[in-house]
């Protein structure tokens, strides 16, 4: 039986792809990510078996969210974010748009729609990983997906609507 | 979208693009789909939103993981001569439960729920650095001199016991001290001046975050360590050379250790 250490081990390249996903920046992914993993380390008491996966990406998105929040607190960046464009930029010429479209989002829905699609999680994962029952993630997902829709068809995004 | 009476709901359809629909619906669905041009263009859209976020991130997961993320070095912070050196209890408390450790998880991810005033911190921090890093006359309220009057009057005033390092065994002399307002409440700022007058500051507020392991940010010209060690922010700023300025932070970081120590 794999151990704690090892089943949170092979979760670090998936929660490094949720985390780029998420922050669109691959040093703040990976900071969160690093600090994910001593959330989790040393949360480990709290955790007595289960889905070692969906808490991971329960500690990853609460994590973003606070950072998120202090974000809009204090809009202003850190004068020594050197910022990382060559790694941004992506490859495809798609990349930028889809990009671009998730950052479009509200960031519930943004959790939700990456945590199904990109993660591979299933509704019950994101309603325990959000915290919400499945009617709420699926609302999130269909909302996700028209706002991404209208934004490569080119129309002005949606005003974000607070609930 | 879809009529009232439709015998496929709009919630069947993105169940039936994510494989969340029961086996039993799968194959109406598709057929109700391909009598439905219009709805069968929209689910092919949503599958192409996925394909494009796969192409955009998937290969991330494909990336070797660099070594500050490897658990093995984020158990191991403390010990090794690398750039962190937290995690000691990190590690401790892995080992009490690796022993341990059955049924049944709760309280998910509620230590992760605590708000974050790290990033507001560190971006103050390195304002305070540049704004009086180049003051000449008047870079500090509270001379060296008057250490122990400066660690009391900021421990008061952080509501914290501080404690200012001493760094002249790297060389370097305490200028002095002052306060400042933080993004939480007051903020203790220290200097230090090296042999050809190179400075350094030392920023300290109090965090919501009990912990966070060690980051480095580095500009063109300053560079700063920064970190959270028993609810206090430290952030250690310098001229952007790294290897001086990790040796500064480590000494920093090992000093105010002691004070986390006594405490927990």
């Amino acid at each position: 039986m794999a151990t704690f250490g090892q089943n949170v081990e092979a979760t670090i390249p998936a929660l490094r792809r949720y985390a780029r996903a998420l922050t669109r920046d691959s040093d703040i992914a990976d900071d969160l990510v690093q600090d994910t993993l001593v959330r989790a380390l040393r949360s480990e008491h709290l955790f007595h078996g289960g889905e070692i996966r969906s808490w991971l990406y329960t500690i990853l998105t609460n994590l973003n969210r606070n950072r998120l929040r202090s974000l809009a607190r204090r809009p202003t960046l850190s004068p020594l974010e050197d910022n990382d464009a060559p790694d941004s930029a992506g490859p495809e010429g798609g990349g930028r748009d889809i990009e671009r479209a998730l950052a479009t989002l509200v960031e519930d829905q943004r959790n939700a729609l990456l945590l199904v699609v990109l993660e591979g999680l299933s509704y019950r994962e994101v309603a325990e990983v959000q915290g919400v029952p499945i009617g709420t993630v699926m609302s999130r997902l269909a909302r996700a997906r028209v706002q991404i829709k209208n934004y490569l068809d080119g129309e002005r995004p949606a005003l974000r609507r607070v609930k | 979208m879809i009529e009232r009476d439709s015998p496929v709901t709009e919630e069947e359809l993105h169940a039936y693009v994510d494989g969340e629909l029961p086996a039993d619906r799968q194959e109406a669905v598709a057929a109700w789909l391909a009598a439905h041009p219009d709805h069968a263009t929209l689910v092919a859209g949503w599958r192409a939103q996925a394909d494009s976020i796969r192409a955009r991130y998937g290969a991330v997961a494909s990336e070797p993981v660099p070594e500050r993320l490897k658990l093995a070095q984020v158990l191991r912070q403390g010990r090794s001569a690398g750039r962190r050196w937290l995690a000691y209890a990190a590690a401790a408390s892995v080992a009490a439960f690796l022993i341990g450790g059955t049924a049944g998880w709760v309280a998910r991810g509620a230590s992760a729920a605590a708000p974050s005033n790290f990033d507001a911190i560190t971006a103050d921090a390195l304002e305070a650095y540049k704004l009086y890093v180049v003051e000449v006359r008047h870079p500090v309220e509270v001379p060296g001199s008057e250490r122990t009057h400066m660690t009391q009057w900021l421990s008061k005033r952080l509501d914290s016991e501080l404690r200012i390092p001493d760094l002249q065994s790297i060389g370097l002399k305490l200028v002095g001290g002052r306060l400042l307002p933080g993004p939480t409440g007051a903020a203790a700022f220290y200097m230090y001046e090296g042999a050809s007058g190179e400075r350094f500051t030392i920023y300290c507020a109090k965090a919501a975050t009990p912990e966070t392991a060690l980051r480095f940010k580095e500009g063109q010209r300053f560079a700063a360590f920064y970190w959270v060690d028993d609810k206090v922010a430290y952030a250690v700023s310098g001229p952007a050379d790294r290897d001086r300025l990790e040796q500064v932070a480590k000494t920093v970081y090992e000093q105010v250790d002691k004070t986390g120590a006594r405490k927990s």
